[in-house]
């Protein structure tokens, strides 16, 4: 009953720490494809007048506005790239298969801010943006959808708005596998479709560290960008900044929380179940005085009474702890398995939710002392027991 | 005359049970020398197990001296005791105390476990003392599937197999039966033969008569005269 309840904490604890890991795995699943200290920066219409302008005006940020960012705050930049969408979706076709698919053009920088796994072929470099290349590179649902079982895609021709492209590399986005994308060379889009200098976002990877320095760096760039197009600070509307470092801590700060909740509630389970084997032990003590006291007669040392009891003690919590840990372990590889196989957008929520080793070897140490605590008052009963007193005949 | 392994002078006890104190050994002398094999007899209450308690160092007295084996015993820590108890004395009790849950043989080989004597040499020596007790056969069996008489038989097994120089027992026969009560004596007086001591409380005359001394308790002090004659003659009928 009080094993069971050793048992139970641990199976308790296990659980709640795999399935902590992971909706953290999910939560940095979701993380993963973007440089976790990047700011996305976008423009609409200005919701207040502001400067003698008023309001409803549309912002349009330009290739400007990057050289003016990069020039003044070029320290604190790791990466910055503009993006130029092409209205709407591109209508994009190779031979007789079609598609519409949001395309857009970047420079080579982005791949460090959204991070991609480039699987066949090359990203976009800086000769594609200098000499205007007719060059693509696709994200490999969109490479099925077009291609279907053809291989050896590179090097092909698709039509972007009737445009040819030619296909130079397929890649996958981490954050999400079943993702279509299509990217251009920034300086290409532009040309070929009408944006001249046209932006249509802006992103950063910044070099902070800590969420206040990525704060001071996403204000300063709103300051100036504001400052640029006349726009008032407070018109979060006109210019949305996301900041992907503070989203990420701020989750982060939850899963923390959320883990050491976890802990406690195993702990104190295991200080249950460790108060009722202390008592287990204690009727058992009680029930052998005889015996302890027959030992002692013929030459049991307190010490070795103390290592008797307390042997026992870890014994049965280390049984029962051991019980609740595979248990626990069992469950959550079979939760893995059943994850992996359903395939979808679940990884991105809830994946590989596994307690490691390392916290294995941690729930046995808490096994081990626990079973040293439980012992410990009854060991302590059995070794000032007096074999005259234990031995006499009732 | 041989040396002794049991001195004692003066000896006190009391217990203390809340506010009263009770006086049970009030001035104790004996002096038991090497390869006696001596009874203490006295009426109920007179103090005969309290003395063998403070003879065996399960027991701390209040006054007087012990010398076991010239030894003083005195205010001793329990693992002392314990070592000492280990290496000296042997215990037989009326109620054999055998531990339950072990076998004859598990039983008998406890002693030497905590000598630190491996599990492969200590079995192999308890079969050696269960054969010469003759219970080779039972080596196997729980106390409780053995006969009054076997089960003393291993206490007496265990006491012995640590080689100890006194084996006390604390009314060894008081709960068999007279033939088989004899049977334990003859042992008892076997292993006295091999040079142990052996201190023997009895309540029956004809166990005390078996021993070549009695030491009788009346009021906390010993009664003198108590050479008893009878014993050589004895011992030859056996
Ligand atoms: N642990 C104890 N606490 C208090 N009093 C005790 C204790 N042990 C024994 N006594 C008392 O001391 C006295 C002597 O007891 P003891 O057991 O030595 O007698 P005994 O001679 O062995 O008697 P019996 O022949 O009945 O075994 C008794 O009056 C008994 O009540
Ligand atoms: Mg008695």
């Amino acid at each position: 009953m009080t094993g069971f309840s050793v048992a139970w904490g641990i199976f308790m604890l296990i659980l709640l720490l795999g399935s902590g890991k992971g909706l953290q795995n999910g939560m940095e699943n979701n993380f993963s494809g973007t440089s976790k200290n990047a700011l996305w920066i976008w423009s609409r219409r200005t919701q207040v007048a502001y400067d003698g302008l008023k309001a409803g005006r549309r912002i349009q940020f330009t290739d400007q506005d990057v050289e003016e960012l990069k020039r003044k705050f070029g320290d604190d930049f790791d990466n910055i790239s503009g993006r130029f969408f092409i209205r709407g979706e591109a209508r994009i076709t190779y031979k007789n298969e079609f598609g519409s698919f949001r395309t857009e053009g970047i420079m080579p920088e982005f791949n460090k801010i959204q991070i991609v796994n480039q699987e066949e072929g090359r990203y976009i470099n800086q000769l594609d943006i200098d000499q205007h290349r007719k060059v693509t590179i696709l994200s490999n649902p969109i490479k099925k959808a077009l291609f279907k079982d053809e291989t050896d895609v590179i090097g092909k021709y698709i039509k972007v708005n009737d445009v040819p492209f030619k296909v130079v590399g397929i890649f996958t986005d981490p954050e999400d596998k079943e993702r279509k994308r299509i990217y251009l060379p920034l300086t290409t889009a532009q040309k070929v479709f009408n944006g001249v200098n046209k932006l249509g976002e802006v992103a950063i990877a910044t070099s902070a560290i800590t969420v206040a320095e990525n704060k001071r760096i996403e204000e300063e760039v709103r300051t100036l960008l504001a400052q640029r197009h006349r726009v008032s600070p407070d018109d979060k509307q006109a210019l949305g900044i996301w900041n992907t470092l503070e989203h990420f801590k701020q989750a982060q700060g939850v899963f923390t929380g959320i883990r050491i909740f976890v802990w406690i509630i195993g702990i104190m389970t295991i200080i249950a179940g460790i108060v009722g084997v202390s008592n287990i032990m204690i009727i058992l003590v009680k029930e052998r005085t005889k015996e302890i006291g027959i030992r002692k007669a013929i030459g049991a040392t307190p010490f070795s009474v103390i290592r008797l009891v307390l042997s026992e003690s870890v014994f049965i919590t280390a049984f029962a702890g051991f019980f609740g840990l595979v248990a626990g372990m069992g469950l959550l590889s079979v939760v893995s398995m059943v994850l992996q196989q359903a395939g979808g957008g679940v990884e991105r929520a809830f994946w590989n939710p596994s307690a490691d080793l390392y916290v294995a070897l941690w729930a046995l140490l808490i096994l081990v002392v626990a079973g040293l605590v439980a012992g410990y008052i009854p060991a302590r009963k059995a070794s000032s027991i007096r074999p005259i007193e234990a031995l006499h005949d009732e | 005359m041989s040396k002794s392994v049991i001195k004692v002078n003066g000896l006190h006890k009391s217990y203390r049970t809340g506010a009263n104190s009770l006086h049970v050994l009030k001035g104790i002398d004996v002096d038991i020398k090497e390869g006696e094999m001596v009874s203490i007899m006295g009426s109920s209450g007179s103090g005969k197990s309290t003395l063998l308690n403070i003879l065996g160092i399960l027991d701390n007295y209040d006054q007087g001296e012990y010398l076991l084996n010239d030894i003083l015993i005195r205010q001793m820590n329990e693992r002392k005791a314990a070592q000492f108890r280990n290496q000296y004395i042997g215990f037989i009790f009326q109620s054999f105390n055998l531990i339950s849950f072990k076998n004859a043989m598990e039983n008998v080989a406890l002693p030497l476990y905590y000598q630190g004597v491996s599990r492969k040499k200590r079995n192999m020596m308890a079969m050696e003392y269960l054969d010469r007790l003759g219970l080779k056969d039972w080596s196997e069996h729980l106390p409780s599937e053995l006969s009054g008489g076997q089960k003393q038989r291993v206490a007496i097994a265990r006491s012995l197999i640590s080689k100890p120089k006194i084996i006390l027992a604390d009314e060894p026969t008081g709960a068999l039966d007279t033939q088989t009560s004899y049977e334990v004596m003859d042992i008892l007086q076997s292993v006295n033969d091999s040079g142990i001591t052996v201190i023997i409380v009895t309540h029956e005359n004809d166990i005390a008569e078996r021993t070549q001394r009695i030491i009788r308790l009346k009021d906390g002090l010993i009664e003198p005269n108590h050479i008893n004659s009878m014993a050589p003659a004895t011992a030859v009928v056996n």
